[in-house]
């Protein structure tokens, strides 16, 4: 390898840009004023306190756990299907129904969401913590499935003609030797569908009807400069989380490639 | 494992069904409806026939629609123009200077920022731009000027910068991806032939990694075109975009007709925008030959 003085600075320049705003969280989280500027008046957990305190805030983080929970394993069951089948089969209208599931990455949520919204209200299905599951799957699906494509992909097809000519029935291949396979690769769909449903604000504020969930809670909160303080508190403890959460998943990712005996060529999608 | 082409297409019809399903009824039916409210008469919270195309003669007539959408336009490609060149050579960096094994790790690392809740980081971007901010106590500490500047108070502006800020990773990584699939005995090749370093990276990394440029250029250009979040958050609702508009058509006015005529007509905008980018594409991979 090269080495490139110039490049490396200007990427390690390009680092400090995308994570300026993600420094300043716990800087001014601990800071000891209402008024978020410099200069630092001095530590406090105060805000962690509040934020623990607010009662809308835990109803809030429930609702948004139900809702992303719900949505990572629809969107993975349904990734798994359409991943399963444009893999292993060929069939008429394939080009067409996976265009259609793919469909929202190039679409503005925004119109996703008011689509679904206009349909929701001409039926009379009143909106709730359901619809805005029904409409975030639209979103994650495609997440899914372009991860467990790949993921189907690294699987050795001798491995399930094996276990078919040694007795075993399609059902209990899948179960026996497909499925643990997978699994890493199914274990990443869950947790970054997870992540994206949980920080999704157009649908659950769109198809939410004002329910109190995380996301639209945070977006109201910052209306209100006293109330900054603590958001700034949740938002360090959500970044602590989502850290967690997505070097876990990309844990299970490599796993996933090292067992398929595949090279990994890197990158989350 | 020989099997006939039809119980193939059987059961791959059956498995992907739950998830066609799926899509069928809440995304396809949608977008048709809302195709068909386009053309139908408004009235409030309904809509009634006869067909027509006064909401988009409506459209056409009324100059706040049109700059609206020129604006969303430019704003999102100029966030576009920007996002992909900050991100090529950090792309190029870490394709061609970093080791192997070591290039997930900086993946990794540049994608984490965008996993982080979006509405706390475009926040933050008060802390940084705003009055009293980052930029300005740091200049003004510096010396180099002895009023604040306060970009945040340019609402478009801020949301340009804003919004390049948040689409970076996805620049990156196609870019990326289409530098690790350019063979490097071709660019051995160049060098052994008398070129440049430069001249090589011109005329042959550069026109081989124009699919992946393209690709980050949709990207980021959809979503940024139908952002909701940062023109509301930053720019204080001042400088409404086209998802504000779509909102206030649908929810406010609750004139589902005209709301859906908006819809489908930036739903056209932003295809036409793509269909354009990928000819570019080809254009650009024919001139190869």
């Amino acid at each position: 390898m090269k080495n490139a003085p110039f490049l490396r600075s200007y990427t390690l320049f390009y680092l400090l840009f995308l994570y300026g705003p993600i420094l300043l969280l716990p800087i001014f989280a601990f800071n000891d004023s209402r008024v978020v500027a410099f200069p630092l008046q001095g530590f406090t957990t105060q805000w962690f306190a509040e934020m623990a305190a607010d009662q809308n805030l835990r109803n809030a983080a429930k609702n948004s756990l139900i809702i992303a929970l719900s949505v990572a394993s629809i969107s993975t069951i349904l990734g798994i299907f359409a991943a399963r089948a444009s893999v292993r089969y060929r069939f008429p209208g394939k080009g067409p129904i996976l265009g259609m599931v793919m469909l929202p990455l190039v679409l503005p949520e925004m119109i996703v969401a008011m689509a679904l919204l206009v349909v929701l209200l001409s039926i009379g299905i009143p909106l709730s913590l359901f619809t805005v599951i029904l409409g975030q799957v639209l979103i994650c699906t495609p997440f899914a499935v372009a991860i467990l494509t790949s993921a189907f992909q690294s699987l050795d097809r001798s491995l399930e003609e094996a276990a078919l000519d040694l007795g075993e029935t399609p059902l209990s291949t899948f179960r026996l030797i497909v499925l643990p396979l997978v699994m890493p690769g199914i274990m990443a769909s869950f947790l970054i569908c997870f992540t994206i449903s949980f920080d999704e604000f157009i649908i659950a504020n769109f198809l939410g009807s004002g329910q109190p969930i995380l996301s639209v809670y945070i977006f109201g909160q910052f209306r209100f400069p006293a109330k900054v303080p603590s958001m700034l508190a949740l938002g360090t403890v959500l970044v602590l989380f989502s850290i967690i959460l997505l070097g876990f998943a990309e844990y299970m990712r490599r796993r996933g490639i090292a067992k398929a005996g595949g090279k990994d060529s890197g990158g989350f999608l | 494992m020989a099997q006939i082409p039809s119980a193939e297409a059987r059961a791959g019809l059956k498995l992907i069904s739950p998830t066609a399903i799926y899509v069928i009824l809440l995304l396809a039916v949608p977008l048709a409806t809302v195709l068909i409210y386009s053309v139908l008469t408004g009235s409030r919270g309904s809509v009634l026939l006869p067909i027509t195309g006064e909401n988009y003669a409506e459209l056409w007539s009324r100059p706040v629609y049109g700059y609206i959408m020129l604006k969303s336009l430019l704003v999102a490609l100029t966030v576009t123009f920007i996002t992909v060149m900050l991100a090529y050579p950090v792309a190029y960096f870490v394709s061609f200077h970093v080791k192997p094994e070591r290039k997930s790790l900086w993946l990794f690392l540049i994608t984490i920022p965008f996993w982080t809740s979006y509405i706390i980081r475009v926040s933050l971007w008060f802390v940084i731009l705003g009055y009293d901010g980052v930029v300005d106590s740091t200049l003004m500490s510096l010396g180099f000027m002895d009023t604040q500047l306060n970009i945040a108070s340019y609402s478009i502006l801020s949301i340009i910068i804003v919004l390049a800020h948040a689409y970076a990773p996805f620049a990156v990584l196609p870019i990326f991806v289409s530098l690790e699939k350019v063979d490097r005995s071709l660019l051995e090749a160049g060098q052994d032939l008398g070129e440049s370093r430069w001249s090589t990276f011109l005329r042959v990394t550069l026109p081989l990694s124009m699919p992946g440029v393209i690709a980050a250029a949709l990207i980021v250009f959809i979503p940024t075109v139908g952002d909701y979040v940062t023109p509301e958050l930053v720019g204080d609702g001042k400088e409404p975009m086209i998802a504000n508009l779509i909102e206030t058509q649908l929810l406010k006015l609750a004139n589902f007709a005209q709301g859906s005529a908006f819809a489908v007509a930036s739903m056209l905008m932003v295809g036409i925008v793509s269909v354009v980018f990928v000819l570019l594409n080809r254009r650009f991979i024919g001139g190869q030959k």
